[in-house]
């Protein structure tokens, strides 16, 4: 879009744009706790959410944050929480009711240096193995990563979309340059707005089962106040929703709720390509580093190296399928990131085409810049 | 390697109205002059002290890289920022300074504007010297209209400090008028070559 055109942009910062998202997929509940860098997504909300009904709380801890989340959501209203590491660390707990009792729910990790306290004022990719397993159990989860002020809305609206049509927490998440840098974007209007919301039963109260299987694998889900009494537990619970050790139906239960996810991968694995048609060398990247890497591969374009962009907006489900063409393609693929590495090991365990897979590390607490990524790829 | 980027860098200690003053730089930009911003900044946790930054990276294109990659005009508001940031200046840059806070430059090419006294003295705050000094770096920039600039002002200040903060803009555009650029030698660092 070329800036000249007459669209009505805003300055927003990246916080800004997740909570204008979140309200455009009707988010109307928010529960949470002050951090920096996410404060700003609590901050607004408190505003905002008040003005058209919704409900904002301010709780005492990050631990209460996601209980409140999870029985919102349960009462029918999207529910949204936004932290930083630390909190993360605190919501795991109640993050692994969500998913096994499958409350639809959207959470906002502003990535920060940890571990702990760790850099509060700084950028950080850490928490990205954190996000795919850092409640216990095998359960099945979507993570998004945002690497722009546009990006944070619109992945924000469809992490609600995912979350719903799923019925599986989805977490965001976004780092601290991402978070505080303001672009002017032009929002969509409402009506270009796709939202998805969750299936409501169609059957009379007493014929419910709240987690009866069906083609896709997602029950239908009645809000809690509207007539359809049900039980919701974290024990494993059979189709009526109580608890259950036969093995029949706990097996059945852990293959519904993975196999959910994966009758969807289509939908969920989201990638962008940038320059890839010829690349030979490709740099896979998320989040800030993505823009650095584009940066880069640009700049190497003028050396006349072909190098390509994929930036991973999907981290989990690992997007295997798009990855695997691009490491077939390229002889290298450069993995820059704010962290030791965490997303490489996942490249390297989908790799079958001996492409080779370089790592590039920063961990100083500062963004990576489009030089060290683009003397890997001259060096490549 | 920044070809149609022009970056501002607004450096200083916190408190100083730093970053809100690149705020509405992006502001005035983005939202007034349709052009491409990425505004980014830099702070440590305290509330007051430390080292303060903020970037804006201007272009008519959409911006990859957010942040600064060679700066074109620093603005400078103490002597630590100035010493740690001048280094990043590209040679045809500028630099900028609060006369009562650096008093020691590494270039001849530096605009030297007592930001804060013009606030104090003139406008009867000291608070305002950061709008002070995005008036002369708005000017002496020259990327941005100055009226988009007043616009995005009025909108972001708190109420009742429009005025204020409005004069103490005005007060640095007009100190900036009366700088002669040309005069300045053209880089930052070979400034003093035909001297020798």
């Amino acid at each position: 879009m070329p800036a000249n055109e007459q669209v009505k942009r805003v300055l927003l910062q990246g916080n800004e744009a997740i909570v204008a998202g979140a309200l455009a997929a009707g988010c109307r509940f928010y529960a949470g706790y002050p951090i920096t860098p996410a404060s700003e997504i609590s901050e607004l909300l408190s505003v905002k959410l008040p003005e058209i009904g919704g409900t904002f709380i301010q709780m005492e801890d990050e631990i209460a944050s996601m209980g409140a989340v999870i029985g919102a959501s349960l009462a029918g209203t999207k529910s949204l929480t936004a932290t930083s590491g630390p909190g993360f660390s605190l919501i795991q707990e109640n993050l692994g009711y969500a998913c096994v009792a499958e409350v639809p729910c959207v959470i906002v990790n502003v990535m920060r240096g940890g571990p702990s306290t760790g850099l509060p004022t700084s950028p950080s990719q850490g928490d990205v193995q954190m996000a795919r397993w850092g409640t216990h159990g095998d359960h099945p989860i979507i993570v998004l990563a945002v690497s722009s002020v546009a990006d944070c809305f619109s992945v924000t609206v469809k992490a609600f979309n995912l979350s719903e049509k799923y019925r599986v927490p989805v977490i965001i998440l976004s780092d601290e340059v991402v978070a505080h840098t303001r672009e002017a974007v032009a929002l969509p209007e409402s009506e270009q707005i796709r939202v998805i919301d969750r299936i409501s039963p169609d059957v009379p109260p007493e014929w419910y089962k709240p987690y009866a299987d069906n083609n896709r694998g997602v029950p239908d889900m009645a809000s809690f106040g509207d007539g359809y009494r049900h039980h919701v537990t974290g024990l494993i619970h059979d189709e009526h929703g109580y608890p259950t050790q036969n093995p029949q139906e706990v097996e059945k239960f852990y293959k519904r709720i993975h196999g959910k996810i994966s009758k969807g991968f289509q939908d969920i694995q989201v990638t962008k390509t940038y320059l890839m048609e010829d690349a030979e060398i490709c740099v896979i990247a998320y989040g800030s580093v993505a823009r650095s890497a584009l940066k880069a591969v640009r700049l190497a374009r003028e050396q006349g190296v072909k190098a390509g962009l994929v930036q991973l907006v999907t981290l989990f489900p690992f997007p295997r399928k798009s990855v695997d063409t691009y490491l077939r393609q390229c002889r290298v693929a450069i993995v820059p990131e704010m962290n030791m590495g965490q997303m490489s090991r996942e490249i390297s365990r989908v790799n079958q085409a001996n492409c080779r897979i370089v790592k590039h590390n920063r961990v100083d607490g500062h963004l990576i810049s489009p030089e060290e990524i683009l003397k890997r790829i001259v060096k490549a | 390697m920044s070809d149609e980027r022009y970056e501002i860098r607004f450096s200083g200690s916190g408190g100083q109205g730093i970053i809100t003053a690149a705020v509405v730089l992006a502001d005035a930009l983005g939202s007034f002059d349709n052009k491409y911003v990425c505004q980014t900044q830099s702070y440590g946790p305290e509330a007051r002290g430390g080292k303060s930054k903020a970037e804006v990276v201007i272009s008519s294109s959409p911006i990859d890289y957010p942040k600064a990659l060679e700066v074109d005009l620093l603005l400078a508001m103490t002597q630590t920022a100035c010493d740690a940031y001048f280094f990043d200046i590209k040679p045809e840059g500028l630099l900028v300074v609060d006369s009562g806070l650096v008093e020691q430059l590494p270039t001849s090419r530096a605009v030297s504007i007592p930001f804060t006294h013009i606030a104090r003295k003139e406008i009867g705050r000291e608070l305002v010297a950061n709008m002070v000094a995005l008036g002369a770096v708005g000017y002496l920039s020259n990327q941005v209209g100055l009226g988009s600039l007043e616009k995005a002002l009025l909108a972001r200040v708190p109420k009742g400090t429009e005025k204020m903060n409005s004069e103490a803009l005005q007060a640095g555009i007009e100190a900036a008028r009366k700088i002669d650029i040309d005069s300045l030698p053209r880089s930052v660092l070979s400034d003093w070559d035909d001297e020798l």
